[in-house]
């Protein structure tokens, strides 16, 4: 950061990076410690606070587990088509919904109203038309990843310019021509950022439902080592989570990325 | 100007005819009523949830947690936001992680939390209140951020204590920023909430969601799904017409 730069932030110049560094080192390492004192102090239930090499243990444990592979598979399986219908009704519905502002103002409550409550609760309805298979896991998933996509498509479409329907009257362009060659880019970033919130919340949707309805996945394999009690592989199985969720977030990212 | 009046009756309009065109899917038989019940059903099921105390009481119970949640996030998240703003070093070496923490699922964490506090309102209210002060810690500090650099200085130069420096500029100045973490935290922390409740079959209106589909009462349930719809809308509507108005300009 250059000087000026750091003292507007109060901070002087030489001195500025390495105590940002040094807290977050210092706070992790007093966390680490912290963690470690609670497992091994009997203060807690044995078990419920596992010692660090317990989990590290667990991960290691739980990747060279042949078990572990169908499972991943599985959930990367719904992930996939639950995104991929996420994709395309959010998509459409937003460019729909936001391509009339009367449609747009009367359904936005509505659109809203679902959108902030969880949608967990519908998991039941899911499996009411689905069964309890993968199909409802997937449905969920849709479900919860169509919002961020639909209402962020639908906040790009009505910020589009009208000048830029003009410029396509002007040069004579075709509907078909203006969609792809000035609304399309123009609605990239947009729906780009409903994207990539929306596969977040796909994946959490699909965890929580494999959870809930566990047969099989890596919700599956959390619920399991959680009703068995084996808590330092449930700590596992959340990290591998967490890493395989991140991982997605960055594929898709990189797809995403302008070129 | 017509459009703004258009809007809500083309909005009720197109629930009608939803409505009317699912009554009629069930009534010529193709999707059975045990799957969907027809939306006439609703009224009677509404009724049969307020005469078994599963409509007012889990409402409150949800709420009430939710509101516990976030006073508790306001408790640490105001000073610790405080903190971060106060001592910008600290500031800038957190705020990278709150802000990966502020995206990150919480709920996923449930079954550690289960372990440690039990099923019971202690794990809920946890939750809730991590759900929340994440936000609340984030928000102050960026409203202290924006307080006028000014503001602090007819501060200083009147010679006031910390103490009165916050409670007379920065926290007045400031408290829009922390009105909007506030409200963020009731509405992670409602949703959060009833999301576990469903999960863990303990609470409020999550609660009734689970239950009446392990009854196979499903049109009360799908009444209570529509209540939790609803209570997360009133929620977020008046908390966000209550900030405009507090808001002054």
């Amino acid at each position: 950061m250059s000087a000026p730069a750091l003292a507007a932030r109060g901070l002087r110049p030489g001195l500025a990076l390495a105590p940002v560094a040094r807290i977050r080192l210092w706070t992790a390492l007093a966390a680490v410690t912290g963690w470690e004192l609670l497992a091994w102090s009997g203060l807690l239930y044995r078990g419920v606070v596992p010692p660090i090499e317990q989990v590290l243990v667990a991960l290691v444990a739980l990747v060279a587990d042949a078990d572990l592979y169908p499972n991943m598979l599985a959930t990367g399986y719904e992930v996939l088509l639950g995104f991929a219908i996420a994709t395309i009704v959010g998509v459409a519905g937003g460019l729909g919904l936001g391509a009339s502002r009367l449609l747009h103002e009367a359904a936005e409550p509505y659109m809203d109203a679902l959108a902030s409550a969880p949608k967990i609760v519908f998991l039941p309805i899911a499996m009411l038309f689905f069964g309890l298979g993968m199909e409802s896991k997937i449905a969920l998933g849709a479900l919860s990843g169509i919002f961020p996509i639909l209402l962020n498509t639908m906040a790009g479409v009505g910020a589009l310019p009208t000048i830029y329907g003009r410029v396509g009257q002007s040069l004579h362009l075709s509907r078909r021509q203006t969609a792809l060659k000035i609304y399309i880019p123009a609605l990239r970033r947009p729906i780009v950022t409903g994207l990539r919130l929306g596969l977040g919340v796909c994946i959490v949707g699909i965890l929580l439902s494999e959870i809930k309805l566990s047969k099989i996945g890596l919700g599956h394999l959390a619920a399991d080592a959680y009703s068995h009690f084996r808590i330092a592989e449930l700590y596992a199985v959340l990290i591998l989570i967490f890493l395989l969720a991140s991982l997605a977030n960055l594929s898709l990212t990189l797809l995403l990325r302008r070129r | 100007m017509n459009r703004e009046r258009l809007a809500p009756l083309y909005g009720l309009l197109g629930v009608a005819l939803l409505a009317a065109l699912l009554e009629a899917i069930v009534d010529a038989g193709w999707v059975s009523p045990l799957i969907l019940p027809p939306p006439s059903s609703l009224p009677a099921a509404f009724a049969k949830l307020w005469r078994e105390d599963l409509l007012l009481q889990p409402i409150l119970a949800s709420v009430a947690q939710s509101v516990a949640a976030t006073g508790l996030a306001a408790l640490v998240g105001l000073p610790a936001g405080y903190l971060l703003w106060r001592r910008p070093v600290i500031g800038e070496a957190y705020e990278p992680w709150l802000g990966a923490a502020f995206a990150a699922p919480i709920i996923l964490l449930y079954p550690l939390f289960l372990v440690i506090f039990g099923r019971g309102y202690a794990t809920t209210i946890f939750v809730g209140f991590l759900s929340g002060v994440i936000p609340v810690i984030l928000k102050t500090r960026e409203g202290l951020i924006g307080v006028p650099p000014v503001l602090l200085d007819v501060g200083r130069s009147l010679h006031m204590g910390e103490l009165q420096m916050i409670r007379r500029i920065a926290l007045p100045a400031a408290a829009p920023g922390i009105f909007t973490g506030l409200r963020l935290a009731l509405i992670y922390a409602l949703v959060n909430i009833v999301g576990l409740e469903f999960l863990i079959d303990f609470g409020g209106l999550g609660r009734v969601v689970s239950d009446m589909y392990f009854r196979y009462e499903i049109p009360a349930m799908y009444a209570a799904i529509l209540l939790v719809v609803l209570v997360s809308l009133v929620l977020l509507q008046g908390l966000r017409r209550l900030e405009r108005r507090l808001r002054p300009q």
